[in-house]
């Protein structure tokens, strides 16, 4: 990570339903979810999809690519430097952060892979690092 | 006259800015006496009560026992900064049907003399599902507003010069207002050369903080007819939520896109009818945003249409924030809905500031966006109109 000088971020609460998201990230891998009736992919996790509503649906590993949709390069940041939405290869876009990065050279659209941030005692979280 | 035909009979706004040896509870009834004896009223007269989440003990009871209401409708829901303009409008349903007469709005905090910061405007998100997945990245609000300006400029070319003049036109109306935080007058310069907060969001682009509030009296317009000030009417409002989608994200509008297409479809004028709007300004770019989503120009325009001074009034193509808005008057609790009703009131009164005051005003927007621009948020409409 390029912030060694930041806090670890704080252990993430989990909820029962996204348990399963954060085993993955345990074992460095991002999960998604992923609606068996209307075969959209959907963030946060949840047991039912936002889209249409069915209960049918499943967990997916994400590829664990994207592009940058926005991002921001915080001056005053308490364990990020740069927040960001990512756009997932499966379509959903998410918060995340991107790390590893020259702040200055960071640009929408460009392509991005996931790595994991750990945390103060809990799952790591899901971040981003230019491709 | 169904649904709109209530009467804004009363308003007040406290001109502290740092609430120092003073309660939460006794400035709600501080802004609400104040409202009440602008209106002629007596606390005595209130039959509704509407206020946030950020009121001191559980929805609106705790305040009704304070000051002492008898109380037959209650309201406290909750939009963030966007809610007392949702009120207005609850409020004005409510009278419209016979669930109440005279209706008191309080909105109020002492957040900054206290120094207890809560949540995002003072409420408890114990159990927001998104929190790990997006508070986990510690996105405060400069940063959820920067990526949507970050968004913006490269979706439509918008410039920091263009963010600029939104603060620019605020700081030349908060120039007049002696209870303004920031009343020195700022160049396009002076914006673009302050620090970065969360890129492209630079310091002068972000509101102030501060203690404060206001309140709002609306009443049946038989009893607005007996009272001494000139009556303002609702004549259209409108409320939406967006929210991320299930991922399927587009930061290019806000849920002002569906509340101003409603408020002004019920209050059948168009954007050009408006003389005066007080807009959300928690942030430069918040302004731009709302401008297109209203309709003042098409989607992507807004930074031109602010340009080169076009929100100062007297000057400018519409007047806006004429009491320097959040981003130099104050920003109460981080909630800025119920000033942006209590300034387009005065615009209606013709009791703006002389040199910020539209002449003839006679049709104004005032319109909110509660909550997170990036995330979820809640944005509400009042087109008002003078009696």
């Amino acid at each position: 990570m390029s912030e060694k000088a930041k806090p670890l971020p704080a252990a993430p609460e989990i909820w029962p339903e996204a348990e399963p998201y954060w085993n993955a990230a345990g074992e460095g891998k991002l999960a998604v979810m992923r609606c068996l009736s209307c075969e959209q992919h959907y963030v946060h996790p949840r047991p039912f999809c936002p889209h249409c509503g069915s209960d049918k649906t499943e967990w997916r590993d994400a590829a664990g690519t994207g592009t940058i949709y926005t991002f921001t390069v915080t001056a005053r940041a308490p364990v990020f430097q740069v927040p960001a939405m990512v756009k997932l290869a499966e379509g959903p876009i998410m918060m995340t952060a991107i790390v590893d990065c020259d702040p200055e050279s960071l640009a929408i659209g460009q392509d991005v892979a996931v790595a994991f941030q750990p945390t103060d005692g809990g799952a790591p979280l899901p971040v981003f690092k230019p491709a | 006259m169904y649904p709109t035909d209530a009467h804004i009979v009363g308003i007040y706004e406290h001109p502290v800015r740092k609430a120092e040896g003073i309660s939460l509870a006794q400035l709600h009834a501080d802004v609400a006496k104040g409202a009440v004896e602008d209106a002629g009223l007596s606390l005595s007269d209130i039959d509704g009560y509407f206020c946030g989440a950020d009121a001191p003990g559980i929805g609106a009871m705790t305040m009704a026992q304070y000051m002492g209401l008898d109380l037959r409708y209650t309201d406290s829901t909750e939009t963030g900064g966007s809610s007392y303009i949702g009120h207005v409008h609850h409020a004005a349903l409510a009278i419209a049907a016979g669930k109440c007469d005279v209706a008191l709005i309080t909105c109020a905090d002492n957040q900054v003399a206290s120094k207890k910061f809560i949540g995002l405007g003072g409420v408890d998100f114990r159990g927001a599902p998104e929190q790990p997945f997006e508070d986990g990245y510690y996105l405060g609000p400069a940063a959820l507003y920067g990526m949507v300006a970050q968004r913006h400029m490269h979706e439509f070319g918008t410039t920091s010069e263009q963010l600029a003049w939104v603060k620019v036109a605020a700081s030349h109306h908060a120039q007049h207002n002696p209870n303004a935080m920031l009343r020195d007058v700022v160049t396009v310069e002076d914006v673009v050369s302050s620090p970065f907060v969360a890129s492209p969001l630079r310091r002068l682009d972000c509101c102030v903080m501060s203690d404060g509030g206001g309140a709002i009296i609306l009443a049946r317009p038989e009893i607005a007819k007996s009272l001494k000030r000139p009556a303002v009417r609702l004549r259209g409002a409108g409320e939406a939520v967006k929210h991320n989608a299930g991922g399927n994200v587009d930061l290019s509008y806000s849920a002002g896109r569906d509340s101003g297409r409603a408020a002004f479809a019920e209050a059948g004028v168009k954007p050009a009818d408006i003389r005066y709007a007080s807009l959300y300004d928690s942030f430069t770019i918040t302004v731009i945003m709302q401008l297109e989503d209203l309709g003042f120009c098409e989607k992507g325009e807004g930074g031109k249409f602010v340009s080169d001074g076009n929100l100062i009034s007297g000057t400018g193509k519409l007047a806006f924030n004429t009491d320097g808005g959040g981003l130099c008057n104050n920003h109460p609790g981080n909630r800025g809905g119920i000033t942006k009703v209590l300034e387009a009131v005065r615009q209606l009164r013709g009791e703006a500031h002389p040199a910020v005051q539209v002449p003839d005003c006679a049709l104004a927007v005032a319109h909110g966006t509660g909550g997170s621009l990036a995330g979820y948020h809640g944005s509400a409409t009042a087109i008002l109109e003078r009696v």
